[in-house]
């Protein structure tokens, strides 16, 4: 048998046995301790008595509060539509000119496309809605399709060059790859469009005949483009003497996009976003180009 | 360090490493298509590399006969720089990966570089990496002077360090190319599952043959910890791991549940990996070297034995707390978090049994900063696992889950606990180990102590800031019934936190690098044979009481 020593410091005895230099006290468990440890086991109790908690057999112990979470979670959501419908209806039924009028609505719609542009578009269109290279910018007023509710609301729907049955499409063609231009000509049709444009030819005036590239256009690119280069919002082909481009307006961009074609995809949002999200999105742009007027005069 | 094997056992392992190198040829004949033809290479090389080792020590002389009398502690030194490599390594990833999630650039363009490949490595390269080979290097330490026995086999032990690392070596090249189970912290695919398997048992049985021979009439409270840790991990790791290959020449295989009873068994699995591998095993080490170098008993025996089976008994229940509010039935999510409150009370007794124990060398604490890092380890041990039950209550997980409230909490646990607890014990081993008479330098391990500290609390406290706005800005509803802010715009907001997580992970990291340098400054210096040393036996075996 072990004989326990006593401790000088603690004053406990030791429980004798000893490990390489280790020894143990025989200390009594403070009676903190047991009193958590019952404490904790009655807090639990409790909480197998009120909530489901313990399997038996295929089912469990459904608690005496008889709580459903599934239940109380579709009651939430109900609570909320029910709070919603009527700001729904209201904004369903609106126009854009109508919303401006009514400051409230306006700022109800404004802090709930925050959301839904944030959550859905900025990863493409950016956070302020300024696009990218590639993703156009919505604040500005070049609109490759028109600026009506009744068009956003549809490209919103069904996409731009998207897998919806009914999506816009709008294609730049490949006229460099698909050999339908020489280089030459290329270059050419090019100085033509910068010379239309107000946008400066970085550095290389000899880059085109410009004079040669207008008949260049006209043959090949006034039909979606338009005579004079200001685009066509029916077929969603851009305006190219504003200034503002999505792919870029330095030569080698322009040459790219001619030479290679361009389809940007914008995706449909009908299986995704509700009616109501969507007027609201809509009703957002409308307003991010209004906004962004409002600033710059 | 051969000098020691007999030649039967350098034949041993000639045989061993024959053995790896056929399987790891099959394996690489078997998936000649896929990627795993190249993973197995890893095998070839380290069959081969034992091969190599044992042929060119065939003939050196055999060992003198003596060795019997005295403890077998090779192992435990290559572990300790294998644990200290394996961290620089881990916490290297974990602070680039922490850079990477403040400035999203900085990492190559390559797939092995991207954030979901060095994630992974981190965790691998930390817990099992440093954390395991920790556990290794001082369970044999622990469990042969606590039983007066002598490691039973000088192979086995070998196998056991060596194979494990080269389980760990899997896992993480097999990120970087890509292959992954997806189960956290279970990633390595099913060979290196299986390989882990044969080496997990050799450990257990080591480990069980060790014990068996102890000259000690009772075994002590560290060893009843190492032994939950081996054997519930072995447990842990078998089930989780069940899976189906595509076939035998894929690196590819699909788990045998599926839906939510894989969630459940994933995270049955996840939690015990953090209570047996993260909390027992370390415990088992501070029960020996905190006493040891306090050179004070242990608290209350019998808070030892509430605790330890306390917190083996309620873990075990305790997984479905990683799973509340999700398609997990409720009743289950229930039982979880009751099982979590109740856990609180066996941790905190562990902690306190620890921090009584330094009543009466308070004075020690002071001036040396190894029994501090010990005591700062307890500690944090305690704020974590009061955390964790906290964290457990479901309304409270519902704002701290998902969030990076999360991720300081393991690394309460990770930086203050589990890896203070192996500095501290690596330094008061380490010169006991080599026969010196103290570390290289007193003065870097005061410095290892402020940056570990200093590194601990800023990430801490940064993530808790960082994980509660993300929380409250995830649930603030406007007027109008919709969220107020998107999840990007709670993106944005952390990026003053993950740049105070990037400089605490430095500090920490810093601190490892000073480790391991002073480490090898100490093994490079005059042995001495210094009998006041802390360990009085140092490495012989006493004769029996
Ligand atoms: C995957 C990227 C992407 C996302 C996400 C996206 N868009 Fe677009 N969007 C585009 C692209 C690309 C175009 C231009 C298509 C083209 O070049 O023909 C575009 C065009 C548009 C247009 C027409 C612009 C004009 O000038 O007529 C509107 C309006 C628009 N997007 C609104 C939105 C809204 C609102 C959302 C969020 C619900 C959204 N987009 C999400 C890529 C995206
Ligand atoms: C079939 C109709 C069509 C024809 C013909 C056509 N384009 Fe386009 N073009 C488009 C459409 C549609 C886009 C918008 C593509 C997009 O945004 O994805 C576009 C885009 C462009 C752009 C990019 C504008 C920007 O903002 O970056 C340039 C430049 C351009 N076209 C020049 C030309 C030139 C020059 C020609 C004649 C050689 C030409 N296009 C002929 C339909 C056409
Ligand atoms: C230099 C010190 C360290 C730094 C900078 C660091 C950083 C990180 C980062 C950035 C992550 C990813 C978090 C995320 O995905 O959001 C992570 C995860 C993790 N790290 Fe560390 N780490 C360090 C040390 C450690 C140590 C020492 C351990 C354990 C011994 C550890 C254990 C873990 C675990 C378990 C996770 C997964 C957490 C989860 O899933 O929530 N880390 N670490």
């Amino acid at each position: 048998m072990s004989v326990g020593e006593r401790d000088n410091h603690s004053g406990h005895m030791t429980t004798g046995h000893e490990w390489n230099g280790i020894k143990e006290l025989n200390t009594r468990v403070p009676r903190i301790v047991w009193a958590c440890l019952i404490g904790s086991v009655i807090i639990s109790v409790i909480m197998w008595v009120i909530w489901p908690t313990w399997p038996i057999w295929n089912t469990f112990t459904p608690g005496i509060l008889k709580t459903d979470e599934r239940a109380q979670l579709v009651q939430e959501i109900q609570q909320v539509a029910g709070k919603r419908s009527d700001i729904d209806q209201q904004i369903q039924a609106i126009t854009y000119d109508g919303l401006i009028e009514k400051p409230e609505l306006l700022s109800q719609v404004r802090s709930d496309a925050h959301l839904l542009f944030q959550d859905n578009c900025a990863a493409c269109h950016g956070v302020q809605g300024k696009g990218e290279i590639g993703f156009p910018n919505l604040t500005d007023s070049a609109w490759l399709w028109e600026r009506d509710e009744d068009v956003i609301m549809e490209t919103l729907k069904v996409g731009i060059n998207d897998q919806h049955p009914d999506t816009r499409t709008a294609e730049m063609l490949a006229f460099g790859r698909e050999g339908m231009l020489e280089r030459q000509a290329i270059k050419d049709v090019i100085a033509y469009v910068l010379k239309s444009g107000e946008t400066p030819i970085d550095g290389k005036m000899d880059y085109g005949n410009a004079e040669n590239g207008s008949l260049v256009f006209e043959e090949n690119c006034a039909s979606c483009h338009g005579e004079d280069a200001k685009g066509d919002t029916d077929i969603g082909a851009p305006n190219l003497i504003d200034n503002v481009w999505i792919y870029g307006g330095d030569t080698s961009s322009l040459f790219q996009t001619i030479w290679n074609g361009r389809k940007g995809h914008m995706p449909s949002w009908e299986g995704r976003l509700s009616e109501t999200e969507r007027k609201i999105l809509t009703l957002y742009v409308m307003d991010l180009e209004s906004a962004n007027k409002g600033k710059s005069k | 360090m051969m000098a020691q094997l007999t030649s039967s056992e350098r034949q041993n392992i000639i045989a061993i490493g024959l053995a790896i190198l056929i399987g790891g040829f099959t394996l690489a004949i078997l998936g000649r298509n896929d990627i795993l033809g190249i993973h197995a290479l890893l095998f070839v090389a380290a069959g081969g590399l034992a091969i190599i080792v044992g042929a060119r020590n065939l003939y050196k002389p055999e060992p003198s006969e003596d060795r019997s009398q005295s403890y077998y502690d090779d192992p435990s030194k290559v572990g300790i720089f294998l644990a200290l490599i394996w961290g620089i390594f881990g916490m290297f990833i974990g602070d680039w990966i922490a850079w990477l999630m403040a400035f999203p650039d900085m990492t190559f363009s390559e797939g092995w570089s991207s954030f979901g490949r060095l994630r992974p490595s981190h965790t691998t390269g930390v817990i099992f990496g440093f954390g395991g080979n920790a556990l290794i290097a001082t369970s044999f330490h622990v469990v042969q002077r606590t039983s007066r026995a002598r490691l039973p086999s000088q192979v086995l032990p070998w196998f056991v360090l060596w194979g494990y690392n080269l389980f760990c070596l899997l896992g993480v090249t097999g990120y970087f190319m890509g292959i992954t189970q997806s189960r956290e912290y279970a990633e390595p695919e099913w060979y290196a599952d299986i390989w882990l398997v044969i080496v997990w048992v050799s450990y257990f049985g080591l480990y069980i043959w060790t014990l068996a021979r102890r000259k000690e009439p009772h075994i002590y409270v560290s060893n009843w910890y190492y032994m939950a840790f081996i054997l519930v991990v072995a447990v842990l790791h078998i089930v989780n791991n069940l899976a189906v290959p595509l076939s035998w020449g894929s690196a590819k295989s699909y788990s045998l549940f599926s839906g939510v009873q894989d969630a459940m068994t994933q995270w049955w699995y996840g939690h015990n990996a953090v209570a047996f591998f993260l909390t027992a095993g370390f415990l088992g080490m501070m029960y020996y070297y905190l006493p040891k170098r306090a050179q004070r008993p242990i608290y209350s025996y019998r808070m030892s034995i509430i605790s330890f089976w306390g917190i083996t008994f309620f873990y075990m229940w305790a997984g479905s707390h990683h799973l509340h509010y999700t398609a997990l039935p409720h009743w289950v999510q229930n039982l979880g978090m009751s099982f979590s409150v109740m856990l609180l009370v066996p941790s905190w007794a562990s902690a306190g049994n620890a921090l009584m124990t330094l009543n009466g060398a308070w004075h020690r604490v002071r001036d040396d900063a190894v029994l501090r890092f010990m005591m700062v380890a307890a500690i944090f041990y305690g704020l974590s696992t009061f955390e964790g039950s906290f964290m457990a209550i479901r309304p409270v997980n519902s704002l701290s889950h998902y969030t990076d409230w999360t991720v300081g909490h393991v690394h309460s646990g990770a930086l203050g606990w589990v890896a203070m607890i192996v500095f501290g014990s690596f330094y008061a081993l380490v010169p006991w180990l080599w026969k010196r008479k103290s570390m290289y330098s007193a003065r870097l391990i005061e410095v290892h102590f402020w940056l570990a500290l200093a590194g601990t609390v800023v990430y801490v406290f940064a993530l808790w800031n960082a994980g509660i706005i993300q929380g409250l800005m995830w649930r603030t509803y406007n007027d109008g019934g919709t969220l107020a802010y998107s999840f990007m715009e709670s993106v944005d907001a952390m990026r003053p936190y993950y740049v105070a997580r990037g400089i605490g992970g430095l500090l920490f990291l810093t601190g490892t690098i000073l480790c391991l340098y002073n480490v090898w400054m100490t093994t490079r210096m005059a042995t001495e044979t210094d009998t006041e040393s802390v360990d009085q036996s140092v490495a012989t075996l006493q004769p029996a009481e």
